[in-house]
């Protein structure tokens, strides 16, 4: 365990020494957060409770979704991102004789960058978006506690997505178009164009049981008083179990994948 | 000029050939970037569910507006697309070597790693604007507004590219600062003018230009009046505010180029 905390504590000061590219960063996230605000509004005022949300809800919406983009790596990036490049290299032969489990590792280090970027990227414009409009916060402490269980939770779906996608390259060797179309799974099914909640029926209905829902969607629900009780309960469930079938999934993957390792050169 | 077009072009095509050395992912990236580009559109078409309008502004009027910054920006990202990887050819040391060689700067940095998958942006935005463009009542007017709307979208996009991509000559971080602008720019141009407060109108029509990408020609195009009482003149301007930012674009290149000094690591 603390091998795995040193891991995670590495990661988090690797992506901190990129301080202009955070800034940068943030900078965009904050321009897009305006932009949707300014057609949230427009649509919110005309159709005051739209998905269930009310105008208030909608933009605070906004925020938690640009707050959510790196934290959670909804686009993809993190530690799979390094692993299909050693895997293309064959340095992932040095990750394979290590005493300690690939998933494990990546897992730590992704996690280590989602806490940095949740400090920066993900306060950072939750603030800019509190003082340019008007938000809302968690009711109460128990609150709190709740949506920061969950962001853990979520970046591990979302690392095990990416992940899946990052082991194609043991067959593929190139890991671009798989990265890809997750990404575009991901942007849309998240919640991050337009909340899960407006969307048509049995879309929705659909959206709400993906994977992809623990990203954005669930938390969110949870921030804004959606989810109260038992549906907290239920909604950490569906993220725990879509954590548990995935992190197996990678692991099923990469004991095969391993067999097809062949070490070049000497 | 036409040298440097058959130089882009010799480079452009190897890093064609390239590209398809693995055709699964290829054609998963040239779906992928198809899908992820539209999905911007069914956003638009999931939120008018739910309204009539946004900003006085129906679906197909909104398509129009969609079709058309798409298209300005697809087609400066097919041509100078990778120029934002600047700080990273600098970084790398390949901006070096490239100085080097017998053939423009400008011309080898843009054609670096040309992706073919590209087209598929201008594919997607390419069929929205021409469904969207079956709704207008064409004249011959309106089609050479349209005809310089297109052109004058692209060069504003390309000049915007390049001038931000000169910041990564003093700071290698500078390429989501850019999309900021970039993809910033064709996120707010989606939407009618009218969702947004005037003050921002303003500063996109005369700080940064990026309001003749689209919507003073479209306002033409629609026969619709400027809803801030700007003078109608503006409709028309495209092709100057295109010029005005291609000659910003031009300076600030030689100018990070003439101040470059090499990494030095």
């Amino acid at each position: 365990m603390p091998l795995h905390v040193a891991v995670a504590t590495r990661a988090f000061k690797r992506y901190s020494t990129y301080v202009g590219a955070t800034l940068a960063g943030i900078f965009t996230n904050c321009v897009f957060g305006v932009i949707a605000c300014f057609v949230y509004i427009e649509v919110w005022g005309q159709s005051p409770d739209a998905g269930g949300y009310d105008v208030t809800d909608a933009v605070t919406y906004v925020w938690l979704g640009q707050a959510m983009i790196m934290t959670v790596a909804i686009w993809g990036g993190g530690t799979p991102d390094d692993l299909a490049q050693r895997i293309r290299s064959g340095d992932v032969v040095i990750d394979l004789y290590r005493p300690v489990g690939i998933l494990g590792w990546y897992l730590a280090g992704d996690l280590g960058r989602a806490a940095y970027h949740l400090l920066t990227r993900g306060v950072a414009p939750t603030v800019v978006g509190g003082l340019l409009f008007d938000l809302r916060y968690p009711a109460d402490v128990v609150t709190w506690v709740w949506f920061l269980a969950a962001l853990p939770v979520a970046v591990t779906v979302s690392f095990g997505l990416r992940m899946l996608a990052a082991l194609t390259a043991f067959w593929l060797l190139d890991d671009l178009g798989p990265r890809m179309l997750l990404g575009f799974a991901a942007l849309f099914f998240s919640g991050l164009t337009v909340p899960l909640v407006i969307l048509p029926g049995a879309l929705r209905d659909v959206a709400m049981v993906l994977p992809w829902a623990t990203f954005l969607q669930v938390p969110a629900d949870i921030w804004l008083g959606k989810r109260t009780g038992a549906e907290v309960a239920e909604g950490l469930a569906f993220m725990l179990g879509w954590a548990a079938v995935l992190l197996v999934a990678c692991a099923y993957v990469l004991r095969r994948a391993e067999r097809r390792v062949v070490v070049q050169g000497g | 000029m036409a040298d440097a077009a058959v130089d882009y072009y010799r480079i452009a095509s190897l890093w064609v050939r390239s590209s398809m050395a693995y055709p699964a992912s290829f054609w998963m990236m040239a779906i992928g970037s198809f899908l992820m580009t539209g999905l911007d559109f069914v956003a638009i078409w999931v939120l008018l569910r739910n309204v009539d309008e946004l900003g006085g502004f129906g679906l197909t009027e909104i398509g129009l507006l969609y079709g058309a910054t798409g298209l300005g920006l697809a087609f400066a990202d097919l041509l100078v697309g990778r120029v934002d990887r600047l700080g990273q050819m600098i970084r790398l040391g390949r901006l070096d070597t490239m100085m080097t060689k017998p053939v423009p700067l400008l011309v080898q940095v843009c054609a670096d790693e040309f992706a073919p998958r590209r087209f598929a942006r201008v594919a997607q935005a390419g069929i929205v604007f021409v469904w969207a463009a079956t709704y207008v009542d064409w004249s011959l007017p309106r089609v050479l507004v349209a005809a310089e709307m297109l052109l004058s979208g692209a060069v504003i996009f390309f000049s915007l590219f390049v001038a931000l991509a000169c910041v990564q000559f003093w700071t290698a971080e500078g390429t989501e600062f850019a999309n900021a602008f970039t993809y910033g720019g064709n996120q707010v141009t989606q939407f009618p003018m009218s969702v947004f407060p005037a003050e921002l109108v303003k500063a996109l029509t005369f700080i940064l230009p990026i309001a003749f990408v689209n919507w003073y020609p479209c306002l033409y195009l629609l026969g619709r009046e400027d809803p801030f009482g700007l003078p109608k003149v503006l409709q028309f301007a495209s092709p100057v505010a295109a010029a005005l930012c291609l000659g910003a674009a031009v300076l600030a290149w030689r100018f990070g180029v003439r101040h470059y000094r090499s990494t030095g690591s």
